[in-house]
């Protein structure tokens, strides 16, 4: 057993900590004030690589591993939100059902630029009455000759507008079909029938971009089916899968930069005539706080390098995103406790964090699907 | 074009130094690329994506310099020599010895290197190295162009700039505002990971200097405060300046 990071894994944080705190840091308050989505961040996270870290060097990609994948959106997430979950979105929701299931000339045209960071990713899953109940999906896709039909609304989806590719998880078979009748599509960005609703306003993770979107009668080729039709619901639920861990690995950061803020706060912080990191109520909370992000982090990293090493890791990215996602809203919580009023301020970034860390706790599984997942695996063992 | 660059494995310059026994303790210092070499290693890729060729990294240090060496390959170069030092105290004279001959076997077009390092400031072994290899060099150089097989190079100049002509191979050594150094790629460091980097034992050669002594900086004396009213303080401040700093006061 090893705890170490290889070498290349080693020097990638650091130029991945070094381009977060430089590029992205430094415009987090604003964004998230002007709830602005900065697409050309996301086109240097492509120059630097990131956006196709795991997959093969022929598909444009780093050639790299889903540890080296979590690091990014983790240090990416220590100082914006945001930006780690536009990348977790976009390479665990968008480009891994494509690298996994798609066909040689889905991955040529798709992947590719995808991996290359010159067009953004989404995922399409969730619509009003289909949240966590995946299986009441009632967005329909109608086989018309050599093009399938799509009719529907989607909400909340992650990257929406800016991305170029969506994976859109609609209904091909009857309502009785449940689950077994739903498919996965490639839907492009600008296919006529296929438009955007309402931006999303939301309490944290505010420069990311949330959107609806809307199919009347949308026409899109055949051969954009993606895996086999029937097989969609099993795909979205093995995307999530992997997507929840790079959710667990967005809340690590998140609650990482909490801490770095508040420890530095806590030392420099003089009241009653000495720091304030001199009073055993600070010291529990920072200890807790560590401890937590340490055990969060270790599940995160252990899920990662399952999925690495070919092994089954949906129960471990269940455990670290429901772990994770809780460490993240208790350390945040507590961050802006220790700055008190000035925590509660927008003068410094740990209310940010506090809002960003509650999605971590709701988006791609709540917490309580999560405890479902995970009781499921157990008892089915 | 064959370049190499030289590098130095410095502290992080955000390091903080302590003292031991001495001797600055390394540890848990994060160690880095000397930033000025960083710019060399930028402005050789740059060189070679315009006019091809090869750029070649050599560095003189303990075994930890690898990782120096290993970034520099993940942000392109192509091979690196590491020169095992045992002594980190070597002097300036015993370096530039150590890479002149590595230099010499190479063979290079065009040496770069950062025109002074981060930790010791001493700005002596690229200049002390072009002497030992006889070539010309051109220091502090802030654009670096090609014309005729000779390199022309605009340096910083008390006041000014100059702008000198040098023959190749030269040595040039590359301030800050030359270029701004790119991150090593995802792609790049995976790929650092297959590029080759000999491994060369130091010729012996004894240094002419030896540190005798290192010593921090006194510490800050705190700032004095005055309190009052503005009259009372304007008073106060111009006493203190005049008694105790001993501003003299042009009549």
């Amino acid at each position: 057993m090893d705890f170490r990071l290889t070498d290349e894994q080693e020097m990638f944080r650091k130029v991945v900590r070094d381009f977060a705190e430089k590029e992205v840091g430094p415009s987090a308050a604003e964004r998230d004030e002007e709830e602005r989505f900065d697409m050309d961040l996301f086109f240097k996270m492509g120059e630097l690589g990131l956006c196709g870290i795991p997959w093969e060097e022929e598909y444009g990609g780093s050639g790299s591993d889903f540890i080296s994948y979590v690091i990014a959106v983790e240090e990416l997430s220590r100082v914006c939100a945001s930006t780690g979950v536009t990348l977790s979105a976009h390479i665990s929701l968008c480009s891994w059902p494509i690298w996994k299931f798609g066909t040689e000339e889905q991955k040529q045209k798709y992947l590719i630029p995808l991996a290359e960071g010159t067009k953004l990713g989404a995922f399409a899953i969730t619509e009003p009455s289909a949240g966590s109940d995946a299986g009441g999906t009632k967005t329909t896709a109608v086989l018309d000759g050599d093009h399938y039909v799509l009719n529907g609304t989607k909400v909340f989806i992650t990257n929406a507008y800016y991305a170029d590719i969506y994976v859109v998880i609609a209904r091909t078979g009857p309502k009785e079909l449940k689950h077994r009748g739903i498919s996965a599509f490639i839907v492009e960005k600008g296919t006529p029938g296929f438009s955007f609703g309402k931006k999303e306003k939301k309490l944290g993770i505010r420069s990311s971009a949330t959107y609806e979107l809307i199919f009347e009668d949308c026409r899109i080729p055949k051969e954009n089916l993606l895996g086999q039709e029937g097989e969609g619901f099993k795909i979205g639920m093995m995307i999530l899968d992997g997507g929840r861990n790079g959710i667990a690995a967005q809340a690590v950061g998140i609650a990482q930069g909490a801490l770095d803020f508040a420890l530095q706060y806590a030392k420099e912080r003089v009241q009653f005539g000495k720091p304030i990191s001199d009073q055993q109520a600070i010291r529990f909370k920072l200890a807790d706080m560590a401890t937590r992000i340490e055990a969060a982090r270790l599940l995160t990293y252990q899920a990662a390098w399952l999925e690495s090493a070919k092994l089954p890791y949906g129960k471990a990215s269940a455990m670290a995103k429901l772990y994770a996602g809780d460490a993240a809203m208790y350390v945040t919580t507590e961050a802006v406790q220790i700055l008190g009023g000035y925590g509660y301020s927008r003068e410094y970034p740990v209310e940010r964090m506090m809002r960003d860390a509650k999605i971590t706790q709701i988006y791609e599984g709540t917490n309580e699907i999560q405890r479902v997942v995970i009781s499921n695996m157990l008892l089915r063992d | 074009m064959k370049i190499a660059v030289c590098v130095k494995q410095t502290f992080d310059t955000e390091a903080k130094i302590v003292l031991k026994d001495g001797k600055i303790s390394g540890d848990g210092i994060n160690l880095i690329i000397n930033p000025y070499d960083e710019v060399a290693v930028e402005e050789a890729l740059r060189i070679k994506e315009k006019q091809g060729g090869e750029v070649v990294v050599v560095c003189a240090g303990g075994d930890r310099a690898t990782e120096a060496i290993r970034q520099a390959l993940a942000m392109g170069a192509d091979r690196g020599v590491l020169i095992k030092v045992s002594d980190p105290d070597v002097d300036e004279y015993a370096r530039a010895v150590m890479l002149a001959e590595v230099l010499k076997e190479q063979a290079p077009d065009l040496i770069l290197c950062g025109h002074v390092a981060a930790d010791d400031g001493s700005s002596q072994v690229p200049t002390r190295t072009a002497e030992i290899l006889g070539l010309p060099h051109a220091n502090v150089v802030t654009k670096l162009e090609f014309a005729d097989g000779k390199a022309v190079c605009t340096r910083e100049v008390d006041g000014g700039m100059e702008v000198m002509e040098v023959a190749l191979p030269a040595v040039v050594t590359c301030q800050v505002s030359l270029n701004e150094p790119r991150y090593p790629s995802m792609k790049g460091i995976m790929q650092a990971k297959k590029k080759p980097i000999a491994n060369v034992d130091a010729p012996a050669v004894e240094s002419k200097a030896k540190i005798i002594e290192l010593a921090l900086p006194a510490a800050k004396q705190a700032g004095k405060k005055i309190e009052g009213e503005p009259e009372d303080t304007g008073m106060q401040l111009a006493a203190w300046l005049l008694n105790e700093v001993k501003v003299e006061v042009k009549q």
